[in-house]
């Protein structure tokens, strides 16, 4: 293809691409280096407010940011503060004081490093179970009679379909205090069950959520893949004596590879990022993950204050997480495309 | 025969909601220019905007995630609403970033039905009307503490001692609720509980002054109670101890005087007559009640024509009318004219004229700051991470942090 007609093709996409990744991108780089702060001032403000029966005025000294008489703005000063925000959320010092006396625990009071441990442990653990999971279902659904396999496909597809917040929601509403699942387990295991009263329990219904909403996606893929089989690699094979166990090691996982591969890259690029778990089953207090993270620093406290800076800088330090992550799965795609060019 | 049954359900209910409408239909002003209000989502807040909804033209988004919202919505120009309903936490960053407009032309003009008390002044000029005072206040199962022949606890030892009793009756399936969410809720315990022993936040300087002996009381306190309550209880916000009450599977509480009507509300609660209140207890002799004094209110926003903000007040005082009290008299602790205390209010009065009272909650930057660090941090010494002062330094930290990117230190 000419290159001309090359760029007229990518042109456009491209163009989007920067738009939309690439300037944000470069936006969060700079402002995980910078800090916006509104310019305040020492006041002393008699504030009176309701009481019962009577007014109670009390004079105190309040610190209130500055607003510009003409825009009505709040008046800010922004400056480049160099590796501050990376330090206040990676806590360095701390963090490395606590490596070296080994006090595990001490490492997990720092935010970033607790969010870091579930969100690495997470991803690892729903990466194996979704593959199994999906690859399984696939399985069962290619030998099911040909007519089961409409219905079962529709089944299996649902838990993909519910938004994730919604889902997780309602695993929250079946387990917490007295739902109906934790009825069920309490009537059956005679004991007093609290599902959301530890961290693991909570990280273990988090777990089972993940794999039950993604392995029908990866179910999707390897059923199509299968349909690509050899069948008559697969004859010979059961010629030559292959046992069912021996097919699918040999002749039909080979042939998933490149979609394994594939389905590994998109889960661990989604579970990285998770989010809507923590949001749905109010686990703050037990599990935070890194993106949620992120996510605290930017809501407003209660004087109206978001932590931009501390946000962007939460937010780079996920996206290199990812990359390390990926490296890996991409060398290995990055070996097979230049193997397969010969 | 089932969709016959159906059928008249349907039309019963649609009588009934006739009914409500009747009810509510008293507006004396007819509203022509569209008015939207953003506000938290408890019974008052209902009668309120429901009583201005019959004014016609108007949109109330009723929401407790008010909170998140509010700052945003009113900074936008113009304003996404005219209206916002507040409390002296959450007019905080309205105050702070100035998207709200002082009221007082408005009350000359059309504020005839309020009392000096409902005005919000800040330095003489006022910023909001209030309509309600809300407090956390002790409620309990009148019939079990009856039974058991206990006495009404006025400090949080008798609490604690007639939790221990009522768990060794084992009437209930846990004596004690508390509003321990983490987050907001846990931070407004602890601030309770930290007032009681005669704590203060900050120090003159904006440096923090939590970790100190009265923080640790407070914790200790309030960890001696979570033995009597639900091993759930870092998730168990206002409605869940509202329900847990209402579903006869907690004792007492230390509950929002707001939560009092929901009590007797048949089509929902099974403990209706049974609850009664009494003041908020002491955490220590000769102390204020451990809790703070709360005022719920409107706001108008900045960022609109001044007539559409006439318009917006306006139609804000037809919803604290006397009317509205008339309509829904036991969903809050009124300010406005025509409000006659019942049964159920008689701990939120016993907590606001107690001598001496407890503080209302400040309006400043260094507590917002302050409510987000401790509902950030004091989690961890509920799972049994961190010792109490372990958990109060690192409040003490993450309130410098975010004090300093405020530009309040240094």
């Amino acid at each position: 293809m000419k290159f001309k007609t090359f760029i007229w093709f990518v042109g456009p996409s491209l163009f989007l691409m920067l738009l939309f990744i690439a300037a944000p991108l470069v936006s969060v780089f700079l402002d995980s280096f910078r800090i916006t702060q509104p310019v305040v001032q020492t006041v002393e403000t008699e504030t009176c407010s309701a009481g019962f029966l009577q007014q109670t005025c009390t004079t105190t000294i309040n610190t209130v940011p500055v607003i510009d008489e003409e825009t009505g703005r709040v008046v800010t000063t922004t400056e480049w503060v160099g590796w501050l925000s990376y330090e206040r959320v990676l806590e360095p010092r701390r963090a490395w004081d606590a490596i070296r006396s080994f006090d595990y625990n001490g490492l997990m009071q720092i935010d970033f490093w607790a969010a870091l441990r579930f969100t690495v442990m997470f991803t690892l653990v729903t990466l194996p179970l979704v593959i199994g999971v999906g690859l399984a279902i696939a399985l069962a659904v290619n030998n099911a009679a040909k007519s089961l396999r409409g219905p079962i496909i529709f089944v299996s597809l649902l838990p993909f379909i519910i938004t994730p917040v919604i889902g997780s929601l309602s695993i929250y509403w079946l387990f917490v205090g007295d739902g109906i699942l934790t009825r069920g387990l309490e009537a059956w295991l005679d004991r007093d069950i609290a599902m959301f009263a530890q961290a693991w329990t909570i990280e273990l219904l988090m777990l089972f959520y993940r794999v039950w909403h993604v392995a029908p996606f990866a179910f999707v893929i390897f059923y199509a893949g299968l349909q690509t089989v050899n069948q008559d690699t697969l004859e010979s094979a059961i010629i030559d004596g292959a046992s069912r166990w021996d097919r699918l090691r040999y002749v039909i996982i080979p042939h998933l590879m490149p979609l394994i591969v594939f389905i590994a890259l998109i889960h661990l690029m989604d579970s990285y990022r998770v989010f809507d778990e923590i949001v749905g089953f109010r686990a703050q207090a037990y599990v935070i993950s890194l993106q949620w993270l992120t996510f605290d620093f930017l809501a407003a406290d209660d004087a109206g204050n978001r932590a931009f800076s501390r946000a962007s800088a939460s937010a780079m330090l996920t996206m290199i997480g990812i990359v390390i992550l990926l490296i890996p799965l991409l060398r290995r795609t990055w070996r097979d495309h230049k193997g397969g060019s010969h | 025969m089932f969709a016959k049954r159906l059928a008249l359900a349907g039309a019963v209910s649609l009588a009934a909601t006739a009914a409500y409408a009747d009810g509510h239909a008293t507006c004396s002003f007819e509203n022509e220019t569209e008015v939207t209000m953003l506000s938290a989502a408890f019974e008052a807040w209902v009668a309120v905007t429901d009583a201005m909804v019959a004014c016609g033209n108007f949109e109330p988004e009723l929401d407790q995630e008010f909170r998140t919202k509010q700052p945003e919505g009113f900074a936008a120009n113009p304003s996404l609403y005219q209206l916002g309903g507040v409390s002296n936490g959450t007019i905080t960053p309205l105050l702070n970033a100035g998207t709200i407009r002082p009221l007082d032309d408005l009350i000359e003009a059309y504020g005839e039905n309020l009392t000096p008390n409902q005005l919000i002044q800040i330095d003489g000029q006022t910023m909001a009307v209030a309509m309600m005072v809300n407090t956390q206040h002790m409620m309990y199962r009148s019939d079990i503490f009856a039974d058991l022949g206990l006495e009404i606890p006025t400090t949080w030892e008798d609490v604690l001692a007639a939790a221990a009793a009522i768990q060794e009756a084992g009437v209930v399936d846990y004596p004690l609720g508390a509003t321990m969410a983490s987050g907001w809720n846990l931070a407004q315990d602890f601030n309770n509980m930290f007032v009681g022993f005669g704590g203060t936040f900050v120090n003159d300087d904006n440096t923090p002054n939590v970790n100190s002996e009265a923080g640790l009381a407070a914790l200790d306190m309030m960890m001696r109670m979570t033995e009597y309550m639900d091993p759930e209880f870092l998730v168990s916000d206002s409605t869940y101890v509202q329900q847990q009450f209402q579903q006869g599977r907690i004792a007492m509480a230390n509950l929002w005087a707001s939560r009092a009507a929901a009590m007797n509300n048949a089509e929902e609660s099974q403990v209706v007559g049974l609850i009664a209140t009494s003041a908020a207890p002491l955490a220590m002799e000769g102390g204020a009640p451990a809790t703070t004094l709360w005022w719920d209110g409107i706001v108008v926003a900045a960022n609109i024509s001044d007539a559409e903000a006439e318009n917006a007040f306006r139609l804000a005082m037809e919803g604290i009318n006397p009317a509205t009290v008339e309509a829904a008299p036991d969903a809050a602790i009124w300010l406005i004219p025509g409000y006659e205390p019942n049964d159920m209010s008689a701990g939120a009065i016993a907590t606001a004229t107690a001598n001496p009272a407890p503080p209302s909650y400040p309006s400043t930057t260094q507590m917002g700051l302050m409510h987000t660090a401790l509902g950030n941090e004091l989690a961890a010494f509920f799972t049994g991470d961190v010792s109490a002062e372990e958990a109060l330094a690192a409040v003490e930290a993450s309130y410098t942090v975010a004090a300093q990117e405020a530009g309040l230190l240094e």
